[in-house]
């Protein structure tokens, strides 16, 4: 615990690891030790090792999971440290999917699909941006918020699984209705011949690349000054419009941000499967992300992505009819035994001891339970 | 084709589906402060319930839809006390541990609709891997209203009937039976209740068993007119929380209210452009109204009285 005052003050030893860590390291996220940046380096050189020792094939299949991982910190973004539960990370995770998926199809060169991904991100943070400024300025508050997502969710269920037929072809790219949308490009950057193309083991490696540049991206921004006010609103609103915050802009920033995350594990699923479909807007899998968070602890970005990595990698590997009795089953005993989640709960017991119970400053305690 | 009688019965249709789904859920939510995600499976509960008892046991219609109710209402009490309140778990844990392990979920939304939503994949999940994919469907009974080229089962229609008696037997509950008074002077004041003697615990699960005897009263009646598969909860729960929310905090009066405006909107652009975007019409008026009326169309309408009362 030597760099403990956060990206706040500036420490005695401003060598360039220190100040490095300064930034990352702080209240709101759990590991702030040399220990756990060891084993974060462990973890990182394990995850790179994984195709060599097991095939393209299982790298491709693990690929998936690291996905989602996006999906996951999403919303740990969102309802972990803004406090907004959203329902409808799905609602962006498809919408940038299939925006995805119309543009790479009509424009399947590299230059084209580069384009593709990021304007299937924009049309996630869009559609975020939109929805949220809807509900947050027009003053929708608590489980409303959930339910307008939810609803949103069903929408759009409904919406695309009708959109069989000649008039929802855009382009080349037919939207296919329940049988969804076939074909989409595998992800590519570059233009024309200096283009790297992404398939199994190299789309591997870049989703693991973008992931811990996320997952350390995110560390900065909630450790941040800024971080401090998302958290301030998810603990009290009325108490940071008070202090001069605008509390709705902030959470429409959150959202959007949440929005474009959701959007680019949307933009990598579909070009994971090669494949779209209103599958991705029903409640079952809408209900994912919200299970993968309260398991690993939605005040964690650490339990978010090893939370979904895991659950996903397990329900993956059980499948068949049991798979979604044991989620659920652990779903609730989480919610009801450990509202706060694994992370934080194996964090605080590790403290208590280390420290014999005797611990100065508790980074943050899992008993608050009761959000909106 | 628009054709006036026609709307009617898929008006009344609508309402009827709208109304029973989300009555349990309603009172649910607006006594408990609990969210209950799992209420679609409730129904399944029901009607699987019904259906066994009419095609396992030979038990008679109507005498199948009552085992179904009472099923359903004996499952949501056990419910009840092993997650929602976390009764059980907290027994065992006080013998063992010496201590609760579990916070009640009431008024706890967010996290009741996450354990609800555990709980419904369970449920539906648990139901495939015990009774299979489907299950042997009771025939709709009552035959048909047919006139001019258009016909629609006489069943459904009647449904409209039941729904309107449900309501009247809920407000009933609510206002002439000591039980819902009590049940009202909690949603009053928790506190303030159980200091004047009332057993806060009791009503809650009465009322959870109580809301979900509905559900399962609504499964036995669509068990006849719905494909029997695990699913077939989450068409309900749509429906029923859409209701829910769009009604506001007043039970009776808001499920009416609501029943009755998405179920005229549900059934005007079925009719004028088809099933896909009925379902997309009622959804998006449910956004709309949230977004203008938070507490509902009750909320609203009490808030209009409270100004006129000031002026």
């Amino acid at each position: 615990m030597t760099a403990e005052t956060g990206s706040g003050g500036p420490t005695a030893d401003p060598t360039g690891l220190a100040r490095l860590r300064d930034y990352v390291e702080g209240p709101n996220t759990v590991g702030n030790s040399k220990g756990f940046w060891i084993g974060f380096l462990v973890a990182v050189v394990a995850l790179s090792a994984y195709p060599l020792a097991v095939g393209s094939y299982q790298a491709s299949r693990f690929s998936l999971f690291l996905v989602y991982a996006f999906l996951g910190l999403s919303l740990s973004v969102v309802w972990g440290y803004a406090g907004v539960l959203s329902f409808g990370q799905v609602v962006f995770f498809g919408v940038a999917g299939y925006t995805f998926g119309v543009v790479s199809v009509n424009f399947a060169t590299p230059a084209g699909i580069t384009a593709a991904f990021a304007v299937g991100i924009l049309g996630g943070a869009v559609m975020a941006f939109v929805l949220g400024y809807f509900m947050f300025y027009g003053g929708v508050r608590n489980v409303y918020v959930t339910i307008i997502t939810l609803v949103s969710t069903l929408v759009l269920h409904t919406f695309m699984a009708q959109t069989a037929g000649d008039e929802w072809t855009i382009g080349q790219a037919a939207l296919g209705g329940f049988n969804g949308m076939p074909t989409i490009p595998n992800l590519a950057f570059g233009v024309g011949g200096a283009a790297i193309m992404f398939d199994s083991v190299t789309f591997y490696y870049l989703v693991l690349g973008l992931l811990v540049a996320t997952y350390l991206g995110l560390r900065v921004l909630v450790n941040s000054d800024y971080g401090r006010v998302m958290v301030a609103v998810r603990e009290d609103e009325d108490r940071t419009r008070m202090f001069g915050y605008d509390v709705k802009r902030v959470k429409l920033a959150v959202f959007t941000l949440g929005g474009a995350l959701a959007g680019l594990s949307g933009v990598l699923y579909a070009s994971w499967g090669n494949y779209m479909s209103p599958g991705v807007f029903e409640l079952t899998f809408a209900s994912l992300p919200v299970i993968w968070v309260s398991v690993g602890g939605r005040k964690t970005l650490l339990g978010a992505v090893g939370a979904t990595v895991g659950i996903e990698f397990f329900r993956n590997s059980l499948g068949g009819e049991l798979a979604f009795i044991i989620v659920g089953a652990l779903l609730l005993v989480f919610i009801l035994g450990l509202p706060g989640g694994i992370v934080p709960w194996v964090h605080q017991t590790y403290l208590d001891m280390r420290d014999d119970g005797s611990a100065p400053d508790p980074p943050e305690t899992a008993a608050e339970v009761s959000d909106p | 084709m628009v054709n006036g009688l026609n709307l009617l019965f898929q008006f009344l249709d609508s309402f009827a589906f709208i109304v029973l789904a989300a009555g349990g859920l309603a009172i649910i939510f607006g006594i408990m402060g609990v969210i209950n995600l799992a209420h679609g499976e409730f129904i399944m509960v029901g009607a699987y319930a019904t259906t066994l008892a009419n095609i396992r046991l030979g038990l008679p219609l109507p005498a199948a839809m009552l085992v179904g109710v009472v099923v359903t209402a004996l499952f949501g009490l056990l419910v009840e006390r092993v997650v929602i309140s976390g009764w059980l778990p907290n027994l065992v844990a006080q013998r063992t541990l010496g201590r609760n392990v579990i916070e009640p979920l009431y008024d706890r939304l967010a996290d009741s609709m996450v354990a609800t939503w555990g709980l419904s994949l369970i449920m539906v999940q648990g139901i495939r891997v015990t009774l299979g994919n489907s299950l042997d469907q009771i025939g709709t009974p009552l035959g048909k209203i047919a006139y001019s080229g258009f016909s629609y089962s006489t069943y459904r229609v009647l449904l409209a009937g039941v729904a309107l008696a449900v309501l009247g037997f809920t407000y009933y509950v609510f206002t002439r039976t000591e039980y819902g008074m009590r049940a009202r002077a909690t949603i009053q004041d928790e506190d303030t209740a159980r200091a004047l003697g009332v057993d806060t615990e009791r009503t809650y699960m009465t009322t959870f068993a109580f809301g979900s005897g509905l559900a399962g009263l609504t499964g036995a009646l669509y068990a006849p007119t719905v494909t029997m598969v695990p699913g077939l909860g989450s068409s309900f729960l749509v429906e029923a929380f859409v209701a829910v929310v769009v009604g506001g905090p007043s039970v009776v009066l808001g499920t009416t209210l609501a029943g009755g405006l998405l179920g005229a909107i549900n059934a005007l652009f079925s009719n004028l452009v088809g099933t896909f975007f009925g379902r997309i019409a009622l959804l998006v008026t449910a956004i709309v109204m949230i977004r203008f009326l938070p507490d509902g169309i009750t909320g609203f309408v009490e808030r209009l009285r409270e100004r006129r009362e000031e002026a």
